[in-house]
């Protein structure tokens, strides 16, 4: 016997959601009864886990801080996905966004700059983001080279220069020798939305690109054009449509976007340069651009429910002793479920039995 | 009535004086200590040491304290994490890896009331204080072996990263090799992390494979000691007993002890005696600790032994002057008769008969 999977004709908008739905109670039905093995209480867990985050102001922004990173770089990479182009390398992009920005700050610090310094380092947060996503867009489209594979190595040596610089040149000489710059001036510092509070305004920049995104695939002829290169990219072709032109543009996009998360959370988040400025957000928002299929609104959706089970994970460990590792377990079940119930939308699962000879 | 007015008024005005003064000191019933670790309780190095003397603040105080725990915690995603504790009671918050220093610090002004200790950090605020241990003086004790042990003539080290605590280690361990045997060779790897058994790994068989026959590590896992088992090497434990991982190859580790200081500064709280200072302790201090010296000879162990005495009763400073940098020249002296803390703690050369580079 096996399995055989044929596509559905149609799979309707509302199954799709049912079907996430779905997927989400299973996963929880799962953690729930992982937790329950290990002796404690499944409703306490949901209750720490999931409904405490929600109801409390303070880690509502909290949610907000966590997610932005994740929903800025997942935007740009359902770009690349969107076109069957593979760009692995979100991390380094996020990192030479952050370097090239973070430049202009420790180059103006004790300078007093006035206003237009952090529209500059945002700027060049975007350009440096874009420019290193340039680098396997053109070694694909001029040597044919799987940019798989140069992406992702490229976010080694974009965490290499990034070590070098905070351990030499750019090394704050009051800081015992320790790897890294000088905290940023106030001027350098993407202030909070609201005073005192800690989301900052890489929030909106995440909002605005959400809301480009949506208008971008749903009403442009580059939106179109994305979806057919992604598609079937002889009719794209056969259309006019030049491939290389798509791969670049879409590799800038994403690189950019990456950028502008790296410097918007150097900057409004942690306050200086360091050896390591990001917990594998470029990694993780592989997992959220899937997780919310690629569709701007559910990236939004996703990177939220990813901050939260990651705020969730440190609440557990503080108020329920549960440990890191249940978290991450978690995150795996929530994205096999979800991605099992879009295959089940999408195709037929038929039994095949063999009966007779051949 | 005239006589509640003042007593009224008394109790507001001391009441205003206590919450002016920020830190309060008031004797507590009850303690609830948070930790931060950068890595898994599980890593068998620095954090599962830390989280050994979490244990011993709940055996010390039973009933009194509660304790709770958060694991690798990325360091560029801290304070998050931090403010966690902070917002659920603790009373006193122990964040044990460097790069959790401005988190803390920013939380720490967040929440003037709560207590706050930094491992390996030199940021403090007046409910921050920091502590750190002088690893550095154990590293001097297994120099010593090493020198004694090679037959090859070249000790190898696995380093995590050149920062400053990591290359006063690998100093102190080369000026203690040297001491016994000046012409020993010593071959640096750093592994850029403080936590990846396979990395780790690699740059022991690395060292190995060049002909090091002495293994000494500054990472956190028991990677490259069993790597040296593996081999029928020696080598040395780090932060931990690692006695169970290479039974044959370990001659001695260096044990962070933060049990003895855990329970003080948990018990200040108690009392409300917590004041933010700096400690920095050593062996002397209990901070550092050399599990028992086996296989080898015993006159090594003799030298070894009597070289912890003395650095214990302050005969011996691991970097007594002078002391001569890789291009010969002395480094100037500003401590007394030794390089001062701040020198040792910012320490970003290496001394002389050290070949390599310090990383850039």
């Amino acid at each position: 016997m096996r399995f055989e999977l044929t596509p559905r004709t149609n799979s309707p908008t509302v199954m799709r959601i049912f079907a996430s739905v779905a997927a989400f109670i299973t996963a929880f039905l799962i953690a729930g009864f992982v937790i329950w093995l290990m002796g404690r209480s499944p409703i306490a867990a949901f209750d720490v886990y999931v409904l405490q985050p929600l109801s409390d102001p303070w880690s509502l922004q909290e949610l907000l801080v966590k997610a932005t990173p994740m929903a800025l770089i997942a935007i740009g990479l359902s770009y690349c996905f969107r076109a069957n182009l593979w760009n692995i390398g979100a991390e380094g992009q996020y990192v030479i966004g952050a370097v090239l920005g973070g430049w202009l700050a420790l180059r103006t610090h004790g300078t007093d700059a006035g206003a237009w310094l952090l529209p500059l380092m945002v700027l060049l947060g975007i350009i440096g983001g874009a420019l290193w996503g340039l680098i396997p867009a053109f070694l694909k489209t001029r040597f044919g080279v799987n940019e798989i594979l140069t992406s992702l190595m490229l976010v080694y040596v974009a965490q290499l220069i990034l070590d070098y610089l905070v351990r030499g040149p750019w090394r704050d000489p009051k800081g015992f020798n320790f790897p890294q710059s000088v905290t940023f001036d106030p001027s350098a510092t993407l202030h909070p939305i609201l005073e005192g509070g800690r989301v900052h305004y890489g929030a909106v920049f995440a909002g605005i690109a959400v809301l480009v995104t949506v208008i971008v695939l749903g009403r442009t002829l580059f939106g179109y054009r994305l979806k057919l290169t992604g598609d079937a990219p002889r009719a794209a072709r056969f259309a006019g449509f030049n491939s290389k032109a798509t791969t670049l543009a879409v590799f800038a996009i994403s690189g950019g976007l990456a950028g502008l998360a790296g410097i918007s959370e150097v900057s409004g988040q942690i306050g200086q340069l360091q050896p390591s400025i990001s917990p594998g957000y470029g990694f993780t928002a592989i997992t959220v651009a899937f997780l919310g299929r690629l569709n701007p609104i559910g990236i939004l959706v996703a990177s939220l429910v990813v901050a939260l089970t990651f705020i969730g994970g440190e609440s557990a460990q503080i108020m329920l002793k549960l440990p890191l590792d249940l978290t991450q377990a978690f995150q795996g079940i929530l994205l096999l479920c979800v991605l099992a119930a879009d295959a089940m939308v999408s195709y037929r699962i038929r039994f095949v039995t063999r009966g007779g000879g051949r | 009535m005239f006589s509640a007015k003042i007593f009224g008024a008394l109790v507001g005005a001391t009441v205003l004086a206590l919450s002016a003064s920020g830190a309060v000191a008031q004797p507590k019933d009850k303690v609830k200590v948070g930790f931060i670790y950068v890595g898994p309780v599980g890593d068998h190095g620095w954090s599962y040491q830390h989280d050994q003397g979490r244990q011993a603040i709940e055996k010390a105080f039973p009933g009194k304290v509660t304790t709770t725990f958060v694991e690798s915690v990325p360091e560029a995603d801290s304070e998050r994490a931090i403010e966690q504790l902070a917002r659920t009671g603790h009373d006193l918050i122990f964040t044990t890896s460097f790069g959790f220093m401005e988190p803390t610090l920013k939380v720490a002004k967040k929440y003037p009331n709560i207590k706050f200790e930094h491992a390996t950090g030199f940021k403090r605020a007046p409910n921050l204080a920091t502590y750190a241990a002088k690893f550095h003086e154990g590293r001097y004790i297994i120099g010593q072996i090493a020198g004694k042990m090679t037959k090859s003539g070249t000790i190898g080290y696995v380093g995590a990263f050149p920062i400053p605590e990591v290359i006063a280690g690998i100093n102190a361990f080369y000026l203690g090799a040297q001491s016994v045997n000046p012409s020993v060779k010593i071959k640096i790897v750093f592994a850029n992390t403080w936590y990846d058994p396979a990395k780790e790994g690699d740059a022991a068989k690395a060292l190995l494979d060049q002909g090091v026959d002495m293994l000494a590590q500054h990472t956190d896992s028991p990677a490259p000691i069993q790597a040296a088992e593996a081999r029928g090497k020696f080598g040395f434990g780090q932060a931990s007993d690692m006695e169970r991982f290479a039974p044959k190859a370990q001659l001695t580790a260096i044990v962070d002890n933060w049990s003895d200081y855990y329970v003080a500064r948990t018990k200040a709280v108690l009392d409300g005696t917590w004041k933010s200072e700096d400690t920095w302790g050593g062996i002397n201090a209990h901070m550092v600790v050399m599990s028992p010296y086996k296989n080898m000879p015993d006159d090594v162990k003799k030298l070894a032994q009597d070289t912890e005495a003395a650095i214990k009763s302050g005969q011996l400073n691991p970097f007594k002057c002078p002391v001569i940098g890789q291009d010969g020249k002395e480094i100037e002296c500003k401590g007394q008769g030794a390089l001062s803390d701040e020198q040792v703690l910012g320490m970003n050369f290496y001394v002389k008969g050290i070949e390599d580079k310090i990383p850039q």
